[in-house]
């Protein structure tokens, strides 16, 4: 896996044309659109998914939704019926009654875009298919906010820039590509903060760009920014060789003997790991075991594994001694 | 960090509002966040506020007079054009075509652009493909004319009106 680009996604923003968009719905108009979506997908013979009612799920079940990116904070704060549908990968998900009345998002581990935008894609063209989309010959796909109209494509890269931060290149980058249409936010989402240097970055334009030229800018960008990352990883290795050894393992060392943890230290921690791997310096960890990592020390995520509700401090062990073992 | 409420367990839950252009920072322990309930990471204020701050200087000039101005009402779901700017979010489909003249500068300062040239849906698309190719073609012909070449401008020009005859028929 990519020691860069942790993740890649695609999201497409759809409505309905035949009812109101989500701002002026009834839970009736919520009820009927979920009804159809559900029908619609459950004939599409390619992608097996799993269909959840939100407000049937409990609490530790939609954080663990959230959690794993499968669906957004805002589909679960809906105050209409909102719904979602996971195919058995978990790579695919269409958030239903979001900010739109549809939201397909594919998500892959590591640099696979193109994979994604084409799944998108496909399952768009059965959903178009089976629905009345809200749909302009001038303005594209109508959404509900201006900001995604037209394509209502978002690319977006989660991207681990541990060194460029350490060496306070990270401001100038930010400025310098959200002049090119790039906007870049924490781990999850709009308004969130960075943890772990863990930077999602994706396109701001929607409308007038056709979407592979969308999607080909933000790769491109990307790779800019992959190699920035690789090179600031080789000088802080070959200008501070023994700082950045001991930095790597002494975040190694807390997370394999740490008896309680919280899961933003747990991120800092895992991030330096993460880069010591790419660097050479920790052998006996592999970025994959680390990924996993980085996904199971969440709030939800911990209580989900063990099976059981915790409170905040217990789950603080629990952290632990999970890190404990996986590192093992 | 600790919890900003109650000063003993650790802050999990980190906030950023922006309200009226001033960002204010919550950091509260997870159970002071459920008591406020409020457990969403993701405020919708900030981007309102973002889209509000786009759409402002929009509409600068019309600040000015607002009280010459009709108010304008989505036929399709009731919502004014007030609304719309308030909230950042549209109604319906139909609000488009509502609000149609004054989007332009809005789209203008959000995607610098106000075409969509991306994706057709095929169940709708055959007639915009056609408008797109004959635009595009159109284009050609003038270049074709321009550096005088008539025999292609000729072979174009019965090719738009091929496509101008399909576009009739359907
Ligand atoms: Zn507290
Ligand atoms: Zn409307």
């Amino acid at each position: 896996m990519d020691e860069v680009v942790v993740t890649s996604r695609i999201r497409l923003a759809r409505n309905l044309s035949d009812v109101p968009f989500t701002i002026k719905m009834n839970d009736y108009d919520a009820g009927l659109v979920i009804d159809k979506v559900r029908d619609v997908i459950s004939r599409n013979k390619q992608y097996k998914f799993d269909f959840y009612e939100i407000r049937k799920l409990p609490l530790l079940k939609r954080q663990v939704l959230i959690e794993k990116h499968l669906i957004s904070p805002a589909l679960v704060s809906s105050k209409i019926k909102s719904a979602v549908a996971i195919d058995q990968n978990e790579n695919i998900s269409i958030m239903i009654n979001e900010e739109d009345h549809l939201r397909i998002q594919v998500l892959y581990r590591g640099q696979n875009i193109q994979m994604a935008w084409e799944d998108a894609n496909r399952i768009d063209d059965f959903l178009e298919e089976h629905l009345p989309y809200a749909y302009d010959e001038t303005w594209g796909y109508l959404t509900s906010c201006p900001t995604n109209v037209g394509t209502g494509l978002r690319a977006s890269f989660m991207l681990h820039l541990p060194a460029l931060t350490l060496l306070g290149y990270m401001k100038e980058i930010i400025e310098t590509i959200t002049k090119l249409g790039i906007a870049v936010r924490g781990f999850y989402g709009e308004g969130s903060e960075v943890v772990g240097n863990l930077y999602q970055i994706s396109n701001q334009i929607t409308l007038g760009q056709p979407e592979e030229d969308i999607i080909a800018n933000v790769i491109s960008i990307t790779n800019q920014i992959i190699e920035q990352e690789r090179q600031a990883r080789l000088k802080l290795l070959n200008e501070n060789r023994a700082f950045i050894e001991d930095k790597v393992y002494r975040s190694f060392g807390i997370l394999k003997y740490a008896r309680n943890i919280s899961s933003n230290e747990a991120l800092k921690l895992i991030s330096d790991v993460r880069m010591g791997i790419s660097m050479g310096i920790i052998k006996e960890v592999t970025i994959d075991k680390i990924d996993v990592l980085l996904n199971l020390i969440q709030p939800a995520m911990i209580q989900d594994y063990f099976g059981r509700e915790m409170t905040p401090e217990e789950r603080d062990i629990k952290r632990a001694e999970l890190i404990r073992k996986i590192l093992d | 960090m600790l919890c900003e409420n109650c000063g003993k367990r650790p802050a999990t839950v980190h906030y950023t509002q922006i309200i009226n252009g001033v960002k204010t920072e919550m950091h509260l322990c997870e159970v002071c966040a459920k008591q406020k309930g409020t457990i969403e990471f993701d405020t919708p204020f900030s981007v309102t506020n973002f889209l509000a701050g786009i759409l402002e200087p929009a509409f600068g000039s019309q600040v000015m007079k607002p009280s010459f101005e009709i108010q304008i009402t989505c036929k399709g779901c009731g919502m004014t054009f007030e609304e719309f700017k308030r909230t950042g979010r549209f109604g319906c489909a139909m609000c488009y075509n509502s609000f149609s003249e004054k989007l332009y500068p809005i789209f203008r300062r959000i995607h610098g652009n106000t075409k969509h040239v991306g994706k057709i849906p095929t169940k709708m698309g055959e007639n915009i493909a056609i408008k797109r190719e004959i635009d595009k073609l159109k284009i050609e012909l003038n270049i074709a004319i321009k550096n005088e070449e008539f025999e292609k401008a000729a072979e174009i020009r019965d090719k738009i009106r091929e496509l101008e005859k399909k576009l009739a028929r359907e």
